[in-house]
């Protein structure tokens, strides 16, 4: 997926600031979404996961703008971080909620965005000519790798639901 | 065209409600909402300069969840409120929010005549093929074999072809989005309101709830392998040999926009008045 032209252009270690924090910007935002989403349709354990993961992507948006010091990393972001087509990597897939979804399911999204921030710093490692940007990639790749850890480790407490859990006792229903 | 400043003096979440969205989790419609608002900012518009109007369903909630003026309007009846604010408030951005119940099947007639007008306004359909908010009848879109309770074994009736009709009507900017991809939506967003006169944009919005079959447009859809056109015929012969999953813009028309000249009336409103004395 990396490999695609909507990848935006790093071209210093400035943009790649840019770029990391808009990715985690944008998890904050999408995970804070779902936690809405979660909290108008009563499912409270959902809303709580969301809004921790909101939390810890802010932490890490924190953490690079301390990072950037003086440059304005918010306004370079803005203008530089577009993924094209496809959504931001650590954006949570939002067609893969549903009303009932179990923290297990929340846990999958957020592995699998952790695991798209984790290819796409990899392939900046891969194709960063400056090598200012290519240690930066590489301590990007780490911290992304740290957090598949922790997903997966989250996961171990929450198993996979049972084949029923979408199961509703009152479902919407077609019109008789 | 704003200036770079301008642009970047707004965020997209400038342009959000306080009100969270009561839309079904998973429901494409979050996606759209997201690519009005990621639109209005690349375009670097003042929120109190846009009116967001729509007429009844899921989708014409929209303007709720928007910090813009915005009117939900009657069932249908969207765009012939959007063609009278937009003909006195020419100065002001109208997008208008529709579903293709709403759209095509109670506001049809506007529909055509809002193509035919040409007025500079952009018209945005969510398109799930299905009533999603009265649970799940067919809509003028949906499949003739698809199955729901009120039409057991489907309905059997061929779907209308919106983006077909819109060309015939006279639409002037036509294009096709799927909700999946916001920040595409949002740039054909962005085009269809700084072309002028009548521009319809279908966006592709999954019903999970009545439809959840939906889930496997993500796999269909796909960048039509053709530029816009400005020849109404070659964009005729390409709509209806179309399958429904070529995104992008497919038309960009150029007829001037309608807009009648704007300012006091001649008519004496007291004379007006006499006459429908009872």
């Amino acid at each position: 997926m990396s490999n695609t032209p909507d990848n935006p252009k790093i071209s210093s270690l400035e943009d790649l600031l840019a770029v990391a924090y808009q990715i985690e910007i944008d998890a904050v935002e999408r995970y804070n979404v779902l936690a809405d989403q979660m909290e108008t349709h009563n499912n409270p354990e959902l809303v709580k996961i969301f809004r921790d993961l909101a939390r810890a992507e802010g932490i890490h948006g924190e953490e690079i703008r301390r990072l950037a010091g003086d440059f304005d990393v918010v306004n370079h972001a803005r203008q530089i971080a577009k993924f094209g087509r496809r959504e931001s990597p650590e954006e949570a897939e939002l067609g893969s909620a549903h009303y009932m979804m179990t923290p297990w399911h929340a846990l999958q999204l957020s592995l699998a965005g952790e695991k798209r921030a984790l290819t796409y710093f990899s392939f900046v490692v891969e194709t960063a000519t400056d090598p200012k940007v290519k240690a930066l990639a590489e301590d990007l790749v780490e911290e992304e790798a740290e957090h598949v850890t922790l997903v997966n480790r989250l996961l171990r407490r929450y198993p996979p639901p049972k084949d029923s859990w979408a199961e509703d006792l009152d479902p919407p229903v077609s019109q008789e | 065209m704003s200036s770079v400043s301008t642009r970047l003096a707004h965020k997209p979440a400038d342009y959000k409600s306080d009100l969270k969205p009561i839309w079904c989790p998973g429901c494409g419609d979050y996606h759209v909402l997201m690519s009005f608002t990621r639109a209005f900012a690349q375009l670097g518009l003042a929120p109190e300069k846009i009116a967001v109007i729509s007429g009844i369903g899921c989708s014409s909630r929209i303007p709720a969840y928007t910090n813009c003026y915005g009117f939900h309007g009657v069932h249908g009846r969207s765009l012939a409120l959007a063609a009278g604010l937009k003909v006195t408030r020419p100065d002001l951005t109208v997008v208008v929010a529709s579903g293709d119940g709403d759209g095509y099947s109670i506001g049809g007639n506007h529909f055509l005549h809002a193509c035919r007008r040409n007025i500079d306004m952009t018209y945005v359909v969510m398109d799930n093929r299905i009533y999603g908010m009265t649970k799940g009848q067919p809509s003028p879109t949906t499949e003739p074999e698809f199955d729901t309770a009120l039409t057991p074994g489907g309905s059997g009736v061929a779907p209308f072809h919106p983006l077909v009709v819109a060309l015939a009507s006279g639409a002037n900017f036509i294009a096709r989005c799927f909700s999946g991809e916001p920040n595409e939506t949002a740039d054909v967003l962005a085009a269809a309101i700084t072309h002028p006169g009548f521009s319809f944009v279908e966006i592709l919005s999954p019903c999970v709830t009545f439809r959840p079959d939906q889930k496997e447009w993500k796999e269909l859809v796909r960048p039509a392998p053709v530029v816009a056109t400005n020849d109404q015929g070659k964009a005729a012969r390409r709509l209806m040999t179309d399958d429904g999953f070529n995104l992008g813009v497919l038309y960009r028309g150029d007829r001037v926009p309608f807009q009648p000249a704007v300012g006091a009336s001649d008519t004496d409103l007291s004379v007006l008045e006499k006459d429908f004395e009872l």
